[in-house]
Order: structure tokens, then C-alpha cells, then sequence
């Protein structure tokens, strides 16, 4: 049994330091933009810089707006297919599984393909026009996390029976989904939420190409003109990422608990 | 519950018909910002210029420049996939089967949820700082150990360097896949083998590894997708020396080297199949995986 112990902790230990060891060169190297000593510098030069500001809200409010928009289209969607139309559920899981199976960079390709200015609906001719699009592509990257944390937080309810009282006492369908279904699936819609807005914050491929100035451009800019910044960029990336993950297995921990009953 | 309306069609039912402006939503925006924009580049695949039917973009994937970048594409996952397996499952099966304490599980377990998501622009950025010229580790291995990294031909901005980067959201999205499989390997399996005399070697090769190799397998093929579809790491990493599938295609799109968009239509659709083909492979053998793991 010490021979298993034993070389479970040695591949433990090697894992661990393939996987330290590059946050702590991130780290280590963020810090050493004053030549002889640590500091902060290169996230003081970060933070003050207008377009780091620019560009992270911006990327900040697209993530928040795409869950919006992802809660808007999947809710819904996920109710009445498990209420009442569970022969389309094989049809939309398919399609909420394609953005997983086709690469992020042939989507973004379509798009400018079919929304250029000289087709019929010539979004990326506008300021606007692009910034909705961008938007619309990540809440396409966003459909399979949405739905999948949608659908299961469907399953724990019993939302025929919710849906039959909230109508018996009079609520209409805007009220039924605003007041009794989405508060009661609220944890596991935020699951999907903190997932979306991790891989919406960075993302790169979608905004480049459509010549957004978010934040994963601005940070492949540092990175090909700065030396130290990066490193700060990187460390402050990974930290939002540490920060949503956290919360969705705090959350799911949460609702554990609160569906314990059933 | 709908007899007073029984006697009309089922769609034309009022019931049936909000249901219907329930999903709506999604579908008309599935089929405008998913399934039309990718069947656009499947179509202009196989058409010229002139509108025409052809195969000739798709011939020109076999190009030597082309091919060449969709053969280390392919090298590149691969190889990331087979490693990514063989590292995540030893770290699984530490985790779940080697007497380890039970919070060190739960706390890899959640490392690996952060870094299978670390993916793109700064995971390549924490790689230039470790392994990069100036990098932490380079320069430890110079000051302490007095090995000089660069000087033995390593560089980030490679094929190499790029799969050690690659590794770092491989091996945990394995590792969160597999746990749950090894931990669904019951323990009277074990004990029946044992007490039929079966040294632990032969329990591995006879029993565990028979149940497990769809798991095994199919998440080979995921791996493989998901490394064939990363092009931010890449591109963060490497600019755009490294000739890579996704790079070629980024820098056909952008117009860099473009004049031939049907060129970036075949690309594109090269890639959607070698990713499509990986995924259908993964979907199948889970079904099949999820026979004896329940």
C-alpha cells in the first residue's frame, strides 16, 4: 500500500510543478519591471493605461450583456422543450452542442462572410452593427454552458406543478418566468453565467476579427510591444478566471443543499 | 388537456402554438448566428468564384503549404491528446486510487476546472514568462543548474513549446473527465478479480481497462478537437511564424496573405470536419462508456 501511496504523491508532485511553476513565472515576472527589486509597476502602468480601462469594461459589459442575452434565449427554450415539447430536446441539444464541435474561428469566419456590407443584413458596417454581432457571437459561444446549466437546473424542479399554480393564481407568462421559474433555477443559470463571462473576458478570435478593440486584443497588442505588462495582463486574467470558477463550485455546493430535499 | 381543441391540427392548436413562439427565439437565432454562417463556409467549400460547383478549393488543401499546415495542426493535437490522456489519467488515478487525502482531490479537482479555462491569450503569456528567453524557468536552470535552455535549441516559439503549452488545459480537462470514471470502477470488481487470484496487473489489463478504454478513448478524440480548434494560444505565442491550420485560416480571413477567399472556405471546412469527426467519435463512446460506469 506505501508503494501506491508512494507514487501517487510522485505524480501529484510532478503535476503539481508542471502546473506551479508557470503562475509562479507569471508572477515572478510581473513583478520585475524595476530592475534590482519587486514592485507593482507593471500593473500600476496597466491599470493607468486608458486603453487597458477602455477595453476591459467594454469586454466587462459584453460578458454581462451575452448572459442576458443567453438567459433570454435558453430559458425559455429549455422550459418548453421540457414541458411540452420534449421531441425537439435531441434537435436543440444538437445544436447547442455545435458551437463546442465547430471551432470558434470558422463561426467568426461566417460571419463576416454573411453579415459584410454588401449582403442582407450588413451589421458589420456600422460601429453598432459590429458590437451586436460580437455580441450575438458569444452568445453562441455561450449556448452549450447555458443551456446544459439551464436544463439541469430544470430537472430538480417540478415545473409542470409551478407553472400549473402560478397560472391558477392568475400570473401570465412573462410573470411565470420572471417570478416563479427563473428564481427557482437562479443557482444553476449562474453556473453557466460565471462560464460565459470567463471565457467572454478574454476571448480573442471573434473580437479581432471583427476589429473590436476588447480586451484579448488589447492583450495579444501588449504582448507583441510590451515585456512586462503582459505577465500583469495574464495575472490579472487568471485571477478573474480562479474568481468565477470558485464561484460556480460555491454555488453548485449551495445548491446541493437547497435541492437536498427532493 | 387540450380536447376542446383536439379536432384541429396539432401545430394550430393555440396551446401548440405558444409553445412553439416559446423556442423561437432560439431557433431563429441559431439558424442566423450558427447554422447559417457555418453552412455559408461548407457551400462556398465546394463553389469557385463564379458561383459553380467544384472541388478544386478542396484540392488545394493538399497543397505542400496548405498540407503542411494542417499536418503539424494534426501533429500538434495529436500529440497533445496522447500526452494530455496519459499525464491527466496518472493524475486521476493518484487522485482517486492512491490513498491521497480527500481535500487534495477536491482541491486538484478545482484547479483543473480553472485550468482547463485558461486557455488563449494569457495562458501563452504565463508560458513567455516561464519558458521565454528572460523566462522564471530558463533562468533558474542557467543561475542554479548552469543549463543554458536556449542554447540547446528549446524555444517557446516552436512545435514543442507550443505542446507544453497546449498541455496545461489538456491534461486537466482529462483529468475532470476521467475522475468520475475511475471513481464509477467498483470496488467488489476489484475484490472478484482478487479473490479469483488476479494479481493487480491482471486486474488492469482483464478488468478496469476493458470498462474504461471508451472513456479512454473518446476523450483521446476530444482532446484532439480541442487543441485543433485553439488558435488564440497560438497566436498570442507564436505571432503567426508557426504555420499552424488555424493560423493559416486567421491569416487568410484578415486578408494578410488573402486572394483567394474559396482557399478560406476549404480551410475552414478541413477543420470543421477533422473536428466534427473527433467529436462524433468522443459522443459515441461515451454512450458506450456510460453502459457499466452509472
Amino acid at each position: 500500500m506505501t508503494g501506491k501511496r508512494f507514487w501517487s504523491l510522485l505524480a501529484v508532485t510532478l503535476g503539481g510543478l508542471y502546473f506551479l511553476l508557470p503562475l509562479a513565472g507569471m508572477v515572478d515576472f510581473s513583478m520585475r519591471m524595476k530592475r534590482g527589486e519587486y514592485s507593482f509597476e507593471a500593473y500600476r502602468i496597466v491599470l493607468a493605461d486608458p486603453q487597458f480601462q477602455q477595453t476591459f469594461l467594454y469586454s466587462v459589459v459584453l460578458a454581462l450583456l451575452t448572459i442576458v442575452l443567453g438567459i433570454l434565449l435558453v430559458v425559455p427554450a429549455a422550459y418548453f422543450v421540457r414541458l411540452r415539447l420534449p421531441g425537439l430536446r435531441p434537435v436543440v441539444e444538437f445544436i447547442t452542442l455545435l458551437p463546442l464541435v465547430i471551432p470558434p474561428i470558422v463561426i467568426a469566419f461566417g460571419y463576416i462572410r454573411i453579415y459584410n456590407t454588401s449582403s442582407f443584413l450588413p451589421l458589420t458596417g456600422t460601429r453598432s452593427g459590429t458590437n451586436l454581432l460580437l455580441l450575438f457571437g458569444y452568445a453562441t459561444l455561450a449556448l452549450p454552458y447555458m443551456y446544459r446549466s439551464v436544463d439541469t437546473g430544470l430537472r430538480t424542479i417540478d415545473i409542470a406543478s409551478l407553472t400549473e399554480a402560478a397560472q391558477s393564481l392568475g400570473a401570465g407568462w412573462v410573470r411565470l418566468f420572471a417570478v416563479v421559474i427563473l428564481p427557482n433555477v437562479f443557482v444553476s443559470v449562474l453556473s453557466g453565467a460565471f462560464l460565459t463571462f470567463a471565457i467572454v473576458i478574454g476571448e480573442y478570435v471573434f473580437a479581432a476579427l471583427l476589429n473590436v478593440n476588447a480586451f484579448g486584443p488589447y492583450m495579444v497588442w501588449m504582448g507583441s510591444n510590451r515585456a512586462y505588462e503582459p505577465s500583469a495582463l495574464a495575472v490579472v486574467a487568471f485571477a478573474i478566471t480562479w474568481a468565477c470558477i470558485g464561484l460556480i463550485q460555491l454555488f453548485t455546493r449551495f445548491s446541493k443543499f437547497s435541492t437536498a430535499r427532493r | 388537456m387540450t380536447t376542446s381543441a383536439a379536432s384541429l391540427p396539432a401545430a394550430f392548436r393555440p396551446r401548440q402554438l405558444l409553445n412553439w413562439v416559446g423556442v423561437a427565439p432560439f431557433f431563429l437565432f441559431a439558424t442566423l448566428f450558427l447554422l447559417l454562417p457555418t453552412l455559408n463556409i461548407v457551400i462556398g467549400a465546394f463553389r469557385n468564384a463564379q458561383g459553380e460547383a467544384t472541388l478544386e478549393n478542396l484540392g488545394k488543401l493538399f497543397s505542400p503549404s496548405i498540407g503542411a499546415a494542417f499536418w503539424i495542426s494534426m501533429e500538434l493535437s495529436f500529440l497533445t491528446a496522447v500526452l494530455g490522456c496519459f499525464f491527466g489519467f496518472l493524475i486521476a488515478a493518484a487522485i482517486t486510487l492512491g490513498g491521497l487525502p480527500r481535500a487534495l482531490r477536491n482541491g486538484i479537482i478545482t484547479f483543473s476546472g480553472v485550468a482547463s479555462n485558461f486557455a488563449g491569450v494569457p495562458l501563452a503569456f504565463a508560458f513567455i514568462a516561464t519558458l521565454g528567453r528572460l523566462g522564471f524557468v530558463t533562468m533558474l536552470l542557467r543561475n542554479w543548474f548552469g543549463i543554458n535552455l536556449y542554447g540547446s535549441g528549446f524555444s517557446i516559439v516552436s512545435f514543442l513549446g507550443l505542446a507544453l503549452t497546449y498541455l496545461y488545459f489538456q491534461i486537466p480537462l482529462m483529468v475532470l473527465i476521467i475522475t468520475p470514471a475511475l471513481e464509477g470502477l467498483r470496488r467488489e470488481w476489484r475484490e472478484a478479480a482478487e479473490s479469483l487470484g488476479a494479481s493487480g496487473l491482471q486486474y488492469w489489463r482483464l478488468v478496469a481497462l476493458p470498462v474504461l478504454w471508451p472513456s479512454l478513448l473518446g476523450t483521446l478524440a476530444l482532446l484532439f478537437a480541442n487543441a485543433f480548434g485553439a488558435v488564440a494560444t497560438a497566436i498570442a505565442l507564436t505571432g503567426s511564424s508557426l504555420s499552424i491550420a488555424p493560423i493559416v485560416l486567421f491569416a487568410q480571413i484578415r486578408g494578410d496573405v488573402l486572394n483567394d477567399p474559396h482557399l478560406g472556405y476549404a480551410i475552414a471546412f478541413g477543420m470543421i470536419l477533422l473536428t466534427a469527426i473527433a467529436n462524433g467519435i468522443y459522443i459515441l463512446l461515451r454512450m458506450r462508456a456510460e453502459r457499466w460506469l452509472k
